[in-house]
């Protein structure tokens, strides 16, 4: 097996919706996280299926950013994290000797908090993760990637004659969706999108949002919110986490009005958090 | 209602007092630095300026054609050609003192720019031509008013007789301050008036050259490996330390270190940039790392993040974005470092760099001086002439140093497109 398995096995997988509902396209299994001797997370098991939003909620602390980071091994920058179990792309062990983070990542791509554009051009930030990738030949190449990936974030129209200008001139609301349309320039299969609305007001959040629900179709999507709204908005599945345990999961509609267990119904009902 | 709006004044005022207080501390603070650099540059400056002029006297010399052979003009001896010159215009001059004493009034290099003259214009060889040249060191001190002819005889560099020829010199329009490119144009000399500081201007730019050349690749890629590469270890920590300490050991320190490793041991060449730089570096190299980590923490790790996220390698994600992000930075730090490195004086003694060295270095392997090594040397001369001199190569010192500081926030300038 060599680095590129993770690119054969999700091309081979079928694409049809009703047989992928079975597989899922990435799934955590006994997965624990310690940081140091403080462990965040406690065998966590969790499938996410394919061309679907799924929602992590929960209290602050509760270990959701951690979760996510699980899912491109973001947590390996931190020296003190140390991830045990199972977690699969596409069926493949994303911690298998023979995975390369770098092709891990391309394949799943990551959209923070903050909005973080690059101190480039416009231009350049979408153009950087294609260049590295080396997935152009040329010039015209690269462009045409540019522009669909700014019209599949919804921006193109808003900076098209401003490619060359710096990306960290835009407004929050913009800077987060170049975000999104850097992430998807590379064509990953998997999005994680850790709180993208938090920093973005009302009417930015509603085009994120929307957003989001457009690059379901393409992508398969998960996000960290703490907005019980935006999580019953934007997701068709929900996960629901507290003091490191995942308390339950299932379809977002059975969860916001059928919660099983009393912590979820405590915490959707705003009486923790 | 009223005594809420009483108590809240109260607080206020002293708040406002406090803060007026505070103001006044920070203008004085100010004002006090500021009046002190006035007082240094001023004190130098005046003393320093008139070295930027210099007396030439007015001299008519016979050059017969027998005595000089046109093919090579060079070979002849000027010396006695102003010699007899100098004789005619003070026949009064008749005994072997008197002779010496007028030689005295002119520099004793004025025969190689009489000489010079002559080699450009040959057409003068067999007729009698006027020549401005050099006074000699004391003379210039006397016309510029540092020897006071009311002191006693004996107690003067110029005796009345030779003050008279200088009167009489004057009387008849001989006598010109000039402005001194000699001072700009050439190397070191043992006669103050000859003297010119472009040798040890451009033994410190080839050494702060090759000083740069060394430590900034060197610091910087330190840097980046401490900073990016490498976890919270405890080698770390003890290799943070140790730079650190680096950064504060003295500078005489590296010269011995540099003496007994380049010369002593590689053999490389005395007294030379080359060397120089090298030491140079060794003490700049702490400096360096220590400004560019700074800078290099100074980066947002959201930048790291979107980079990672995006597929980029460790590598990639240090060169493409963390670098240029904390490059204004580590330059900033590297000329402040060599700011430091243009001001050393102890590690080039050591070095050699302290020789005498007439000609302007041509490269890195020459024998060189530095600009502060000049002014040592020029401060510790005792003739008149040299103190000058030597606030004067302290202007041309200051001016090195703004200059770098200029190029360093013009280059920032450039660099610093943060958008
Ligand atoms: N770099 C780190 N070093 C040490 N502990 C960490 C680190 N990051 C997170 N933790 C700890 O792990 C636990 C889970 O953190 P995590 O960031 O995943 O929570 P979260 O659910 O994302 O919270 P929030 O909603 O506030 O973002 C917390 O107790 C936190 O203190
Ligand atoms: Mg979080």
């Amino acid at each position: 097996m060599n680095i590129m398995t993770i690119n054969e096995n999700l091309n081979a997988m079928p694409d049809q919706p009703n047989s992928a509902v079975n597989e899922p396209i990435v799934r955590a299994k006994g997965v624990d996280v310690f940081y140091g001797d403080k462990q965040a997370l406690f065998d966590v098991d969790l499938d996410v299926q394919k061309n679907s939003v799924t929602a992590l909620i929960g209290p602050s602390g509760c270990g959701k950013s951690t979760l996510l980071r699980c899912f491109n091994r973001m947590n390996d920058v931190i020296p003190i994290c140390r991830v045990t179990g199972l977690v699969t792309l596409g069926g493949q062990d994303i911690h298998a000797p023979n995975v390369d983070v770098v092709s891990l990542r391309k394949e799943v791509g990551m959209v923070f908090q903050k909005p973080n554009p690059f101190p480039k051009s416009i231009y350049d930030n979408i153009a950087y993760g294609p260049r590295i990738h080396g997935m152009t030949q040329n010039k015209a190449e690269l462009d045409a990637v540019v522009e669909k990936s700014l019209r599949r974030a919804g921006l193109w129209e808003e900076v098209k004659d401003r490619l060359d200008k710096p990306g960290t001139g835009l407004s929050g609301g913009q800077q987060q969706r170049l975000c999104i349309a850097r992430a998807i320039a590379v064509k990953p299969k998997v999005i994680l999108m850790d709180e993208p609305c938090s920093a973005l007001d009302p009417i930015a959040t509603a085009k994120v949002e929307e957003l989001i629900d457009e690059l379901r179709e393409r992508f398969t999507i998960i996000i960290v919110t703490h907005s019980m709204q935006q999580a019953a908005r934007v997701s068709q599945h929900t996960a629901f986490f507290h003091l490191g345990y995942l308390v339950e999961n299932g379809a977002t509609e059975d969860i916001f009005t059928t919660p099983e267990d009393e912590r979820t119904k405590n915490y959707i009902t705003g009486r923790i958090g | 209602m009223t005594e809420h709006v009483e108590i809240l004044s109260i607080g206020s005022s002293k708040r406002h007092r406090a803060e007026s207080r505070f103001r006044v501390y920070g203008i004085i603070a100010i004002v006090l630095s500021l009046s002190f650099l006035l007082i240094m540059v001023g004190s130098i400056a005046t003393r320093g300026i008139t070295a930027f002029k210099q007396s030439f006297v007015f001299v008519e010399i016979d050059l017969p054609a027998d005595k000089i052979d046109v093919d090579d003009i060079k070979g002849t001896r000027f010396g006695k050609l102003l010699k007899s010159a100098l004789r005619d215009r003070f026949p009064e001059a008749t005994s072997r003192k008197e002779k010496k004493l007028v030689y005295g009034l002119v520099s004793s290099t004025a025969e190689y720019s009489v000489r010079d003259q002559v080699v450009e214009n040959p057409e003068l060889v067999g007729s009698r031509a006027g020549f401005w040249i050099r006074a000699s060191s004391d003379v210039d001190m006397y016309l510029k008013g540092y020897i006071d002819a009311e002191l006693a005889e004996s107690q003067r560099r110029l005796n009345d007789k030779q003050l008279k020829w200088i009167k009489q010199l004057k009387t008849h329009g001989h006598v010109e301050s000039r402005f001194n490119t000699q001072f700009f144009t050439g190397g070191d000399s043992r006669e103050p008036e000859q003297a010119g500081i472009l040798g040890a201007v451009v033994g410190s730019a080839l050494s702060l050259l090759v000083c740069f050349l060394l430590s900034f690749p060197l610091g910087v890629l330190a840097a980046v490996y401490l900073e990016e590469f490498t976890t919270q270890s405890r080698l770390n920590r003890i290799i943070e330390v140790n730079i650190n300490n680096l950064a504060a050991v003295p500078s005489i320190v590296f010269g011995l270190l540099g003496l007994a490793i380049f010369l002593n041991f590689f053999g490389l060449p005395r007294s030379t940039p080359l060397v120089g730089g090298m030491v140079l570096a060794l003490m700049t190299l702490p400096t360096i790392i220590i400004a560019s980590r700074a800078s290099l923490r100074a980066v947002p790790p959201s930048i790291r993040e979107a980079a990672m996220g995006l597929g980029a390698s460790k590598v990639q994600t240090t060169f493409h974005h963390v670098i240029p992000l904390a490059m204004p930075g580590m330059l900033t730090g590297s000329i402040i470092g060599m700011a430091q490195a243009l001001g050393e004086t102890a590690p080039l003694l050591m070095i050699g760099m302290v020789a005498f060295i007439v000609d302007v270095p041509q490269g890195i392997t020459d024998a060189a001086t530095a600009l502060p090594v000049q002014i040592f040397l020029w401060a510790d001369s005792p003739e008149r002439g040299f103190l000058e001199k030597t606030s004067a190569a302290i202007m041309v010192l200051l001016v090195f140093l703004i200059a770098m500081n200029l190029v360093a926030i013009i280059l920032r300038r450039r660099l610093e497109r943060r958008w």
